[in-house]
């Protein structure tokens, strides 16, 4: 007796059923959300995906460049006038602090060299334009058009004309990515700018305004007061300003102040953006003392 | 809407030409760079996940041609684009082929409008799992603007649908009537 072959001829071939490819990809993508998640072992892979994404990025930027080109051509004379007047007008005022700034910065650096200190200021400036924002919801980042040919480096801080809008946290080779101020997983060290008391300013992610936590209830802080980074971290350089005290809440039943505040620079609107250098070198990390449980504490740099 | 109808599937005299690869991998990648494209906040409330609606679009009209293999590569490109973690949207749009591969036939009886309420509860779906992912990471919870997008998504499907049938139209041969 003959057996006939139980597996149907291939006609409708189709390669595995959608049950197991499913199956399938699901589970890679669980285990690349955790090694992503938890060890960051594939920025390489990232990175080979961003240079193949790079000319759909800049593709996305022409129709918008291409508009911002006619609608440049229309000015109206009469605008131009006028901008170009209070531009002077701008130039003129910051003149005197302009002209002494030189002065200043050397004698800073005179002074400086007396006590033996090391400089401190951003040693080089890289000039970009944001090529677009991210489209989560979750998360405040924009790409700029600068990436590690460019001399851009994790970790440097980003400003516009108004002040620190954010820090480099992903080089590319032709674009970086920026975590502003207000993501939820960001901390930038402040100052406020009147009284001189330190703090943390942490963003609390989209449409919600940054806080400074752990203030107690007595601390020399208002309404209006700005706060600019106090450059302790070695991330931030000193004096760039950062935001403005929005309200004060001191309820007697809790321990410490809220404390929202509202960032000066445009952190949602700028278009061009300046990435500054490190001010310098981070010095090695004094020895953790001999308990190894000890709490860490945040240090307003994200791993 | 009456002529929607008429252009819709259902015409029951016209046969449709078979998609070509390269349309397919060109709407999908038309649906990258409409996700790239920079909006102001407002608009980007209102603003689809067009990749996602690319995807649902294969999956439901050619499933031989797009599945959960392509769909979960095309989410890895989504999420270098996005930088958000790796295997997020992957990991959305794996489900969704699959979830289209399996309504495809329940959903093609329909006109186009009633397909549009079925397409909503996908990219909702779809949606759904991108924030479960966020969450479970310790993402805070967005406001409700969150659904808008897959709405909008929606409404959008009776005109996509219209849309990327176009190439595959017969053309009347001119002897015709």
């Amino acid at each position: 007796m003959r057996h006939i072959s139980v597996d149907p001829p291939p006609f409708f071939h189709r390669g595995p059923s959608p049950v197991a490819r499913l199956a399938f990809f699901g589970l890679i993508s669980l285990a690349l959300l955790f090694a992503d998640t938890r060890y960051r072992y594939l920025e390489n892979l990232r990175q080979v995906m961003a240079v193949v994404l790079y000319p759909v990025q800049r593709a996305v930027q022409l129709p918008g460049d291409a508009l911002a080109y006619i609608g440049d051509y229309f000015v109206s004379q009469r605008t131009l006038a006028s901008d170009n007047a209070a531009l002077r007008q701008q130039l003129l005022t910051q003149a005197p602090s302009v002209q002494s700034q030189l002065l200043l910065v050397e004698e800073n650096a005179n002074l400086r060299a007396l006590l033996k200190m090391e400089g401190r200021l951003a040693t080089t400036i890289v000039a970009a334009q944001v090529l677009y924002s991210g489209r989560d919801p979750f998360s405040q980042k924009l790409f700029v058009d600068k990436g590690e040919v460019a001399g851009v480096q994790p970790g440097q801080a980003v400003i516009d004309m108004f002040g620190v809008i954010g820090q480099v946290t992903r080089v590319f080779p032709y674009m970086a990515e920026v975590t502003l101020i207000t993501d939820k997983d960001h901390a930038v060290p402040v100052k406020v700018e009147r009284s001189g008391v330190r703090s943390v300013m942490y963003g609390a992610g989209t449409g919600r305004l940054p806080e400074l936590r752990f203030i107690s209830p007595n601390t020399e802080i208002q309404p209006g007061d700005r706060l600019v980074t106090s450059g302790i971290d070695g991330t931030y350089p000193a004096g760039l300003a950062v935001a403005e005290v929005a309200s004060v809440e001191r309820e007697t039943g809790q321990i410490f102040a809220r404390v929202t505040c509202k960032p000066i620079a445009g952190v949602e609107r700028s278009t061009q953006v300046l990435i500054l250098g490190h001010p310098l070198a981070p010095q090695a990390r004094p020895d953790e003392p001999a308990e190894k449980d000890a709490p860490r504490k945040g240090r307003g740099r994200r791993r | 809407m009456a002529d929607m109808h008429s252009l819709a599937r259902s015409r029951p005299e016209e046969i449709l030409l078979p998609a070509k690869p390269w349309f397919v991998m060109l709407t999908l990648l038309l649906g990258l760079v409409c996700n790239l494209t920079p909006m102001s906040s407002d608009a980007l409330m209102l603003k689809p996940d067009f990749l996602a609606l690319a995807i649902l679009y294969w999956c439901i009209q050619e499933p031989r041609l797009i599945g959960v293999g392509i769909a979960w590569c095309v989410g890895l490109v989504m999420d270098v684009a996005d930088a958000t973690v790796f295997g997020q949207h992957a990991l959305a749009y794996a489900v969704l082929a699959y979830a289209a591969e399996y309504f495809r036939r329940r959903v093609l009886r329909f006109p186009l409008w009633q397909q549009a309420a079925q397409v909503a509860v996908l990219l909702l779906l779809c949606a759904a799992l991108v924030l479960l992912v966020r969450v479970v990471g310790g993402a805070p919870m967005p406001r409700w603007t969150y659904v808008v997008g897959p709405l909008v998504g929606a409404l959008l499907w009776p005109f996509v649908t219209v849309l990327l049938q176009w190439p595959q139209r017969p053309r009347r041969s001119s002897g015709e009537r």
